[in-house]
This record gives C-alpha cells, structure tokens and sequence, in this order.
C-alpha cells in the first residue's frame, strides 16, 4: 500500500496533523504547516515529472499509479486510488495554494494551532478527494473538506460571520445529500451482474451497464450535488456570504481549491460515468450555469466590499468552468479545466492581496480607500497583475483558458450553444468593468484616508505568497501547450464516443 | 428433558448470576462493602462483556431451545454483545453520579435494576414465543420506571416516571390487544407458526392483519419513540437522571429496534408489501422529520438529545424496511455507533451536570476556553450524530441508506432523499451545539474550568475512540455483515 505514491498525499497531512496537536508554540506552528505543504508540493511537482515520463513512455491507461486495497469487502468498498491528468494538475494547485495559504496566514490570531489543525484537515480531504477513483472514499474525502469550512469561518471569520458559515456549510451539506444518493444509486446500477457491483469509476465506466433511465434519474442528483460546490445558479448563494466572512487563506483554498472539487465532480462522475444523460440533458444545466456566469459578473460590479467583487467574479468564473464541461467536446473541456487551474491561482492570489490589505487598512470598503499604489506599492502591482489575470491578457493565465474555452463552445453549430457562447463572452467584457473600476479606485486616485499613509508594504511572508502565486499564473500563461497537453489525454478515450464527442 | 438446551441461554444466564451476586453483595455486605458496590458490578459486568465475546458454546448456528420458544443465533449474539458494551459505558460514566451524596445508600438498587431490564431486553430480542417476548418486555420496563424516578428529591424526576410507566403500561395494553387479534386470526403464538399460517391467511384476512398489526407496532412505537407515540420522550429524558436517560436512549432503544426487526421479519415477513412496508414508510418519514424541527428549538441538552434519539429512531428503522441481511448488519452496526456517539454527549452532560448542575444550551456558550476536552468530545459526539466523515456516524449512516436503497423501489429512493434532507436538518442543530461551545463568547453562566472524575474521562475516552475507530476500521461492520450471513 505504501509503495503508492499517491497514498503520501493523505499520509503527510495526516503526519502533520499529528505533528500540529504536539505543537507548543506560534514558531513550531508554523514550521510544521511550511514543511508539510512544501513536502506536498514536492511530492506533486515530481509526480507530474513521473507521470510524463510514464505517459512518454507510452502507458496508455486511462490512470496511471492505480491501486486499490479492500475496505469494506462486503459492499466493495476499496481504498482506491489513480491519476490522470486533470487530476496531477489539480494535486499541484492545491498543494501550492495550501503553500502560500501558510504563509498568508503566518500572523493568525487568535487559536493558531486550532486554525491549521481544521485548514489541514481541510487539504486532507481535498487531496484524498483528488486521488480517489472510489466513489465512496471520494465522497468521504468531500465531505471532510466539506465540514472544516464551518469552524474555520465562524471562529477566525470577520462580519457577518455565524450566519455566513452555517448558510455555507448547510447548502454545501444539503448538495452532498443529493450527491449521496445519486452514489448508492450509481452502485446498484454499476454492473448488469449483481455479484460485481463496484464503486470503482473506472470498472463502472468500462461497463456501461446503467441503463439510460437511471441516468436520467442519476445524472442530475450528482450534478447538482457538486454543481453546488461549484456555484451554480441558483445553488451559489453561499459563495459570497462565505467568502466574504471567511479568513484569508480559508477564502484562498475556498475559492481556490474546494470550489474546484465541484466541477472536477461533475466531470469526473456525472459527466463521465453517464455520458448520455448528460448530452441529453445539458441544455438544462447550460442555461443555468449560463446565468451563473453573467449574473456574477454583473453582480461584482456593483458591490463595494472588495471581498464580494471577488466572490461573484469567482461565481462567474467558476460558472465558465460548468458551463465549458457541459459543452461536451474536447476544446471546451480542455478549456474548463485550464479555467479550473487559472481560477484556483488568480482568486487565491486576489484573496491574498485582499487579506494583506484588510489586514493594514481594516476595511475592506473601496469607497473608503484609495491611491493605495503610492503607499503600499508591492501589494498594488500584485493586485493589478491579479486584475489582469482575471479579465484575460495575453500571457497570463485567463486568457489561454478562456479563449480555449470559447472556441471549443462555438464548435457547436447550433443556434442554441452559439447563442449561450456569445452571452458567456460577454461575462469578459463586464468583468474588465468591475476589474478596472476597482483597480481605479482603489489603487489611483487621492488617498482617501491620511491614516492610510503610515501603512507599510509587504512582509517577506507576504511576498513569497504572491509572487508564487503570480509566477504559477503567469507560467500557465506562458505555457499553455504543455498543460493543454497534460489535460487532453483524457478526453481522448473512448467513454466519450459514446456520445460522439470529437 | 435435554439439559444442553440452557447452555444456548449461557448470556441470559450468566446475566442473572451477576444479578444475584450484585444483589446478595449489596444486601448482605457491611457498609463499606456497600461502598464499592459501584465498582464491583462494573469489573464483574466487565467480564461478563468479555465473556459473551467467547464462541457460543454449541456451534455457530442459529440454536433454538424450550419447544422453539427461545432461540439464539450469531446475530443475536451479536447485538447483546454490543448492548453489552453500552452497558458497560453506562455503568462507568454512572458511578460518579451514584457515588453522590443523595443516592449514595440506595445505589446498590440502581444497580439491580438495571440489570433486570437488561435481561428483559435480552428475552426480547431472543424470544420466539410472544409469550417470552411480553415477559421480556415488561422486566424491560417497568424497573426502567423506577430508575427515572431515581432523583427522589427532584420533583421532575418523578413526573418523568409517572409518564414513563402510564405510557408503558398503555402501549403494553395496545400490544396485547394486538398480539390477541394475531392469536385469533392464527392460532399460535409461535413466531413461526404464525408466519405459517399468515401464508394462507394473508389474502382472506388482509383487513384483520392490519389491524393487529398497527396494534403491534404502535405498541413498539411506544418503546422506539416513534413518531406519533413519541409524546413521552422528551419529558422523561430531561427529568430522568442522566445515566438512566443515556440508558433508555441508546440500550433500551437498541434493543427495541432489534425485536422489532425479528417480529417485522420472521412474524410477518410474508406480509411485507400488503400490510406494514406502507406503514414503516410513514412511520419513518413522520418520526424523522418531526424528531428533528423539534429539536431545532430545544434549550435543554437533554431535551434536545430526546429529540434528536427520536430522529435518530428514524434512521434506525430504514435496515429494517430494506428487508434484506444487509439492513441489519446496518441497523446493529448503526445501534453501536449510536451507542459510542450518544453515551459520548451524555457523558459531557452528565460531567457537566455533575460538576455545576447546569445543562442548557447556553451554559456551553464558550466551553472551548473553559474547557477544551469536553468541549471538543462533545463536538465529535455531535459530528458522529450528524454523520460527518470521517466519525463513525458517518459510515453508519450511508451503511443504512445503502441497505435501504438495496430494495430498490422507486419509493425507497424518495424515502432515502427525504431521510438525506433531514440529515441537514439536524447537522443544523448539531452545528447549533457547536457553535455555543467554539464560536460563541463566554459569559457570566459558562461552567467554570474544571476537572472531571476519572471514571467520566474513561467513559468518554472509550467514546471517543469509539466514535474515530468503529467506521475507518472495516472489521466492525465486516464481521457483522458476516453474523448476518450477508
């Protein structure tokens, strides 16, 4: 079991989890969480090394590292594990996101060990959710990841913030109870023989065996279940309230990882295990994740507090992610999960800047901040390149992901696809309207407070933080081919001639 | 007449040699022998836990003795095991509270009691006679009445165990008018002459079935608190003392739900889809539902536990409607988790009570600061009951919804989806626990630090490992699935 690579990735949060309960004091803390993440970003970059060196080789599985150990045998339930692509990339988000989430949280105050205690037993959950190819551990791991977020906002949140968690956790909770049934019922339809039936994706893709009824029935339970931890209209309510209340490296790994658990679930078992309820029915799921993505940009434009403007950004972002999935070709899926990438590293980048900045100026207002580049000039370069990143210059990692994402939709020769393509386009257009008009304000102009003028730049901890998250943004950017290249082998497999996709 | 049929009673046998020894001790011993009598029956009962855990004596098979009127198998070996070891946890945690100064001379009854219901349940869950069954059911009962009356100088205490007895001595009546109405349409008061005769009798006298059955069940309604024959619960758990109230919540109603699933099964199998599948269904959906908004307003902990082992009542009852080995693997899985999660959250209550007498929900306001242990025991005890990953709740939830759904109706599926959005509603009230000991500020009325008794802190830490090791370790649930056969 322990000669799987993959298993390391729950092994070292665990070990760390134990090592953080040990822990006496803030130093030791902290020690333990930049260790521990570096490890795992380690661990990460050399697995994606590995896996291209074993697909060079010409290992053609589906999932590479694959192993599977018994659990419960009975029900056969299995410890199971295996990677592909789309999952490498998102185990090296996550772990450079739980990276500088660290270090954007060396000064947490107060209960620090209690705070990354949750904050890692969070990424537990996150990583085992990523490595898991058994339905059952995979939605264990969700639900671990899932809980952490309530503590964590109420007890270190700001604002608003009992009733921000307990509205986060409720409807995320209320989803994974649609997505729990929508499980059992893909186990009991898993295999056309009784005695075989599996929870394994891969065994119940292979067989094919649920019947296009049960899809019908299945298929939506499970997108909606994980649709709403990828903010879906009109299940995304919690997403501002959340963020807005939650701690900085909460809203990083939040917005930046968990939120993409949602559209990997959706692809990686709706999506995937039934592909022809999900052709027939995605026009249904495309009007609402269509709403998503203009509704939240048009919602950031008129919110004050800089944390909402970059909560519904991420709605609207994260709604790009559905909404190119459910486009069902291989440009716009390819496209989805670069927008996945580019989406987890600019929202935890902004999230980042956000919280330095609340964190000298203690508001988050816009209208009561202003030519912010004069004084703390680090963190507003940071925030501008952020700002671009999100409404997609060349070069860096928004833009190849949503032209990709773009092009793959107009494929669609129908009036119906081109008609939502052209309207997701113009969530672009509004989100330069609500990007410049922060940067605008907040950044140029008059300082607006003479307080404001004694604040400092950046810390080392600070800078280390963004300018990881800017390098990784802008290497996307820079890049596209290779990640394109690391995601699209899955698409090529046959699951999807099914459906005809091209 | 073949003496080797006691040997298949050995537990119910051994249970009343440890009665009479607790009892002879405790009525013949000086006054300081009395003094330790707490502590004798838990070591004793300790090793009658351990002692039910050796193979059963002849063969592993199921083993009937006394004409067929009693009968034991690995499954029924099974769950007294684990009531056992509920038992065992009640014992411990209650020895403080036993020790105290106003039920220190009569402690020794408390004890013979509990022991005597405890054998009640046994005949209940064994029985294969309704007979032995009755017979089980009120030595089941009615010394559970005098240990809610225990606290003799607290005026709550004794209206709970006025309620308690009215209500026990009442759904006792219904379930005889029931059992009557069975023995007029069949003759037999065998298990399994009845279900052989219901074979034939089933389409002529549908009408009549029903009516004896919803006797029947509503008289184990009242045992199990389902919804609608509930209305007792909430007042006798917060007036009982709480060792009785982790009692009657977990091993009283554990055992219950496993006679219920023996007569549902082997009575009236055949009758499945015309006369109680239907009912179960509403029975199910009503009590979960309404245990929970009940619970959403509750202020007392105790109060809101009888609620929430209402709810909790519900989910039970879905491995019995799979009608299917796997459901109960999972409903004996589910009591034993139960078990561990509940006797957790009780044990912090009962620390607490003990300690400063205070239960309410706001007393916890801040307990983090105060006190982190019990604080954060509490809270896995709450994560368990809501069925959060990776607690054992968790596991034992979607262990029961799976069995459920293995009927494979249409209907079950809407059962299981509204069990799974109840499931929300009372992570909401659990969270609501949370939220008063973590999130909340302490004030003037949070308890002060203190340090609980030793054996509280056993208790609790035997919870707790429960709580993290019964569901990531697949032995437990593996090895019940194989009692069962599955």
């Amino acid at each position: 079991m322990f000669s799987n690579i993959l298993i390391y990735f729950v092994v070292i949060p665990v070990i760390m989890l134990a090592g953080l309960a040990l822990c006496r004091n803030i130093k030791q803390i902290r020690a333990v969480a930049v260790t521990g993440s570096l490890a795992l970003t380690a661990l990460s970059i050399y697995l994606l090394v590995d896996y291209l060196g074993l697909r060079a080789a010409g290992h053609t599985e589906q999932m590479l590292f694959t192993g599977a150990w018994d659990w419960f045998k009975p029900l056969h339930i299995q410890l199971a594990v295996g990677v592909d692509g789309i999952s490498v990339a998102m185990l090296i988000l996550s772990s450079i996101i739980l990276l500088t989430g660290s270090f954007a949280s060396w000064k947490i105050n107060p209960l620090p060990k209690e705070f990354f205690l949750w904050l890692i037993l969070l990424s537990t959950g996150v990583f085992g959710f990523f490595i898991s190819i058994d339905l059952f551990t995979m939605f264990m791991f969700y639900e671990v990841a899932l809980i952490p977020m309530y503590l964590l906002i109420g007890v270190w949140g700001s604002g608003n913030k009992n009733y921000s968690a307990m509205k986060l956790t409720l409807m995320l909770m209320g989803g994974s109870a649609f997505l729990m049934l929508g499980l059992i019922g893909i186990y009991y339809h898993s295999s056309a023989n009784p005695e075989t039936l599996t929870w394994n994706l891969l065994e119940i893709s292979q067989n094919g065996a649920i019947s296009k009824g049960w899809q019908y029935f299945l298929f939506p339970m499970t997108f909606v279940g994980f649709g709403v931890l990828g903010a879906m209209f009109p299940f995304h309510t919690w997403s501002p309230d959340g963020h807005a209340s939650a701690p900085t490296a909460v809203s990083m790994l939040h917005a930046g990882v968990l939120m993409k658990l949602g559209g990997y679930g959706c692809f990686r078992v709706a999506i995937y295990l039934m592909p022809e309820a999900a052709n027939d029915l995605a026009w249904i799921f495309l009007i609402l994740t269509g709403i998503s993505v203009v509704y939240g940009a048009f919602s950031a434009c008129v919110q004050t507090d800089l944390k909402y403007i970059n909560a519904y950004s991420s709605v609207s972002h994260c709604g790009l992610v559905l909404f190119a999935i459910l486009m069902l070709n291989t440009t716009a899926m390819t496209g989805a999960i670069m927008q996945m990438l580019s989406h987890g590293l600019m929202t935890a980048l902004f999230f980042a800047l956000i919280g330095m900045i609340y964190g000298r100026t203690h508001t988050r207002d816009i209208t009561k901040m202003g030519g912010l580049m004069k004084i703390m000039p680090f963190l507003a370069v940071c925030y501008v390149i952020a700002g671009m990143a999100s409404l997609g210059l060349p070069g860096l990692s928004g833009f190849v992901a949503e032209m990709t994402i773009f092009v793959g939709s107009f494929e669609h020769a129908d009036m119906f696809h081109r008609v939502f393509t052209i309207v997701a386009c113009c969530s672009i257009v509004i989100t330069a309207v609500y990007i410049l008009r922060v940067v605008g304000k907040l950044l140029l102009g008059p300082v607006q407070d003479e307080h404001h003028l004694k604040l400092t730049d950046a810390e080392w901890w600070e800078r280390t933080a963004t300018v990881t998250l800017i390098i990784s943004v802008a290497a996307i950017g820079c890049f596209p081919n290779f990640f394109a290249d690391l995601i699209r082998w899955t698409f090529s497999s046959d699951i999807f001639s099914v459906i005809g996709m091209n | 007449m073949d003496y080797s049929q006691f040997l298949a009673m050995k537990q119910e046998i051994s249970l009343l040699v440890l009665f009479l020894l607790v009892f002879l001790s405790d009525t013949f011993a000086s006054n300081r022998g009395c003094k330790t009598i707490g502590g004798l029956t838990c070591v004793l009962f300790g090793l009658f836990t351990l002692w039910g855990f050796c193979p059963v004596v002849i063969g592993s098979d199921t083993v009937t003795a006394f004409e067929g009127m009693y009968e034991t198998s690995p499954a029924i070996v099974a769950i007294k095991n684990i009531l056992n070891v509920g038992v065992l946890i009640v014992l411990i945690q209650s020895l403080k509270w036993t020790a105290s100064e106003n039920q220190v001379i009569r402690r020794g009854e408390f004890y013979e009691l509990l022991l005597l219901t405890l054998f009640g349940m046994y005949l209940m869950m064994s029985g294969r006679h309704f007979l032995v069954f009755v017979i089980g059911l009120e030595c089941a009962s009615l010394p559970l009445a005098a240990m809610v009356a225990f606290n003799k100088h607290r005026y709550e205490s004794h209206e709970a165990a006025a309620k308690y007895i009215l209500t026990a001595v009442f759904s006792s009546a219904v379930l005889l008018m029931g059992l009557s109405f069975v023995y007029g349409l069949t003759g037999s008061l065998y298990y399994g002459h009845i279900a052989d005769s219901m074979f034939s009798a089933s389409t002529s006298n549908i009408v009549m079935l029903v009516v004896a059955l919803a006797f029947v069940i509503s008289g184990l309604g009242f045992k199990l608190s389902l919804v609608p024959f509930h209305l007792w619960t909430a007042d006798v758990y917060q007036g009982a003392p709480t060792s009785v109230t982790s009692y009657l919540s977990v091993i009283s109603k554990g055992s219950a739900a496993f006679a219920f699933l023996v007569i549902l099964w082997q009575v009236f199998g055949q009758v499945y889809s015309e006369a109680w599948e239907w009912m179960l269904y509403a029975l199910i959906i009503l009590t979960i539902t309404i245990g929970n908004l009940f619970a959403i307003r509750q202020q007392n902990l105790k109060r809101f536990l009888a609620f929430s082992s209402i709810s909790q009542a519900g989910y039970i009852m879905l491995g019995i409607i799979g009608d299917n080995a796997m459901g109960e693997a999972a409903l004996m899985f589910y009591i034993l988790v139960y078990i561990f999660s509940n006797l957790a959250a009780f044990g912090v209550i009962g620390a607490i009570e003990n300690n400063c007498g205070k239960v309410s929900m706001t007393d916890y306001n801040g307990l983090y600061k105060t006190n982190p242990r019990l604080a954060v025991t509490m809270m896995l005890a709450m994560f368990s009951l809501a069925g959060i990953p990776p607690f054992a709740g968790f596991f034992s939830k979607f262990f029961i919804f799976t069995s459920a759904i293995n009927q494979g109706s249409v209907a079950i599926y809407v059962l299981v989806l509204i069990a799974l959005i109840n499931t929300i509603i009372s992570l909401y009230y659990y969270l609501l626990v949370v939220k008063a000991m973590f999130i909340k500020e302490e004030d003037e009325f949070t308890v002060a630090p203190f340090r609980s008794a030793l054996t509280e802190r056993i208790g609790m830490w035997v919870c707790v490992a429960g709580i993290l090791g019964l569901g990531l370790v697949s032995w437990f649930y593996d090895s019940l699935l194989s009692v069962v056969g599955f």
